[in-house]
């Protein structure tokens, strides 16, 4: 053996790694410069929108009336009925997609799965407009064969139900994956004091995979609050306020769709409102995913 | 059923086969446990001790494609009887893990958690504490019972785990190699725990370790494989003969180290 043997330890010039791990900086940035860049142009037009000497924040939170044409600025009507699709959607969709995650992740054979995973993600990529008049052609005459006259032909209840069916593979998906990192372990200490599979599933999988559950649940409720096509489609159109779900009422996305859609001139106070209701949007979103954060972390299991 | 069983055997095998498709991994048990004693079943790796110690708690049940044939007899029943439920069986006969694998709940939960789905109606504070003083961990954790088990060092997350079986009252415990996964201190602490344990608990272990079955069992059942790789146990006896006078010269060559 050649014990004289030279070791070159100097640096060397590696051109490849830095230009990737430029071009994977560049990629970062850019996401995060168009959401700066959104909120700016966001705040811009609504900073016009509330230096009109018409629109005070009194006027704006403090009534319920939304017609900006005529001096009108109460945003409520588009709020609530956000939150009313938007809330619906989550109570079809959590319950539902929680379970479907629960019965793939733990009690499915690996055939049953195979066969239930794709149709699933069918509905993750069916169009919004097909929702829509899925919502405005199916789901309303449902309702109106169950609950009768009172159900309008725009109502909020349909299209609610309906973005929860959209909704429901991302939320069964995202949790299945979260359901499945809990570790085999954890599982098997439960079979072996006794517990069944249900108690074990609920009890000792659920709760340690609540944060992913959670993210599922933020994705989840963002994207009811942002879909416009459904509710453009079903839920009515011309502001509501009103919290009957059976009524037609039309929400910040769908409103904003459509007078967009519309014939404005620039700088009116049509115009500029828009800017308004996609900050409140904005908002809306932002806070709820707060609050679920919040809830995520008070009452998750944390394994290692 | 039998009724003429001498009481002095906490659980028996009979011609107790282990498949898992076409492959038999164990092959003709026939060993008799004796009550509130030890019993360690060693052997090299892959020779099937740990599918025989998760026959006995039905765990194996879980493997898709496993069955088993012969009996696993406890008080004379037979635990893959028709009727039989394997979380019954389970609530019988507990385990623990060769990883600690507390639940992500607070060291109290631990304990009651088993105890509540059980049916358990008595004082919960008591069990609790008599639980973890069983498992010589309550001086240690009496002050945190609502942190999370997670903040516990692996030794003691174990002694939890023994814990949380001990609280649902079984009659035989299950070890599965439980100190492999723990620094030499932590495994004298559950040595010595065993000990305490066996005034009140048929305990079977699973030990790769030599010198923990030596020092710690009062039988030894001797796995191996055989030429179609399914294991069996090839010699069943008092632990003190197992290390000094084996009948088998397999044994002899395992416990004396000259392989495995």
């Amino acid at each position: 053996m050649n014990q004289s043997r030279s070791f070159d330890l100097t640096k060397k010039p590696r051109p490849g790694e830095s230009i990737i791990q430029s071009l994977l900086f560049l990629a970062g940035v850019l996401s995060i410069f168009t959401t700066l860049a959104i909120v700016y142009e966001l705040g811009k037009e609504a900073w016009l929108f509330f230096g009109n000497p018409d629109v005070t924040f009194a006027k704006f939170f403090g009534t319920t009336t939304w017609q900006p044409g005529i001096g009108h600025f109460g945003i409520w009507p588009l709020v609530t009925s956000t939150l009313i699709t938007s809330l619906i959607a989550m109570f079809v969709s959590l319950p539902l997609g929680l379970s479907a995650a629960i019965y793939l992740s733990e009690y499915a054979s690996p055939r049953a799965r195979s066969a239930l995973k794709p149709v699933l993600e069918i509905l993750a990529g069916i169009p919004t407009v097909v929702y829509g008049y899925f919502a405005l052609l199916f789901m309303t005459p449902l309702l109106q064969s169950i609950f009768g006259e009172k159900v309008e032909v725009y109502n909020m209840a349909s299209a609610g139900i309906v973005m929860g069916i959209m909704i429901l593979p991302l939320i069964s998906s995202m949790s299945e994956d979260a359901l499945s990192a809990v570790p085999r372990v954890l599982r098997e200490g439960a079979y072996a004091m006794g517990a069944t599979k249900f108690e074990t599933s609920v009890q000792i999988v659920l709760p340690a995979a609540l944060s992913g559950i959670g993210a599922a649940f933020i994705i989840g409720i963002s994207r009811a609050v942002g879909e416009t096509m459904i509710v453009a489609i079903a839920a009515g159109s011309g502001p509501n306020f009103t919290f009957n779900p059976f009524k037609a009422a039309e929400t910040m996305t769908g409103h904003i769709a459509r007078i967009s859609g519309g014939d404005l001139s620039y700088n009116s106070i049509d115009y500029n409102s828009l800017f308004a209701i996609a900050l409140m949007l904005f908002l809306v979103t932002l806070v709820l995913n707060l609050v679920s954060q919040w809830v995520v972390n008070r009452f998750r299991e944390r394994y290692e | 059923m039998q009724n003429n069983q001498t009481p002095e055997y906490a659980i028996e095998t009979k011609d107790l086969s282990i498949h898992y498709g076409s492959f038999v991994a164990v092959s003709n048990v026939n060993i008799k446990v004796e009550r509130l004693k030890i019993t360690a079943i060693i052997g090299p790796s892959g020779c099937g001790k740990s599918t025989l110690l998760r026959a006995f708690n039905r765990m194996n049940d879980f493997v898709p494609s496993s069955h088993v044939t012969g009996e696993i007899l406890l008080h004379g029943q037979n635990l893959y009887g028709k009727n039989v439920d394997p979380v019954q069986v389970r609530r019988k006969i507990g385990m623990v893990f060769q990883k600690p694998n507390p639940f992500p709940k607070s060291i109290y939960e631990n304990i009651s958690w088993g105890a509540k789905i059980n049916g358990f109606k008595g004082n919960m504070d008591d069990l609790v504490e008599q639980s973890l003083r069983s498992a010589a961990l309550w001086d240690e954790v009496k002050d945190k019972l609502k942190k999370s088990a997670y903040e516990l060092s692996g030794g003691q997350q174990q002694r939890l785990c023994i814990a949380r079986t001990i609280a649902i009252q079984p009659d035989i415990i299950l070890m599965d190699e439980p100190a492999s996964a723990l620094d030499p201190i932590s495994t004298l602490r559950i040595e010595e725990l065993m000990q305490e344990l066996k005034k009140n608990y048929t305990i079977i272990i699973v030990t790769h370790n030599m010198q923990q079955a030596a020092r710690v069992s009062d039988y030894t059942a001797m796995m191996m494989i055989d030429d179609k790789r399914s294991g069996g146990v090839i010699e069943f006896d008092d632990t003190k003969k197992i290390f000094t006078r084996p009948k088998d010269k397999r044994t002899e060559d395992y416990v004396t180290g000259r392989f495995g």
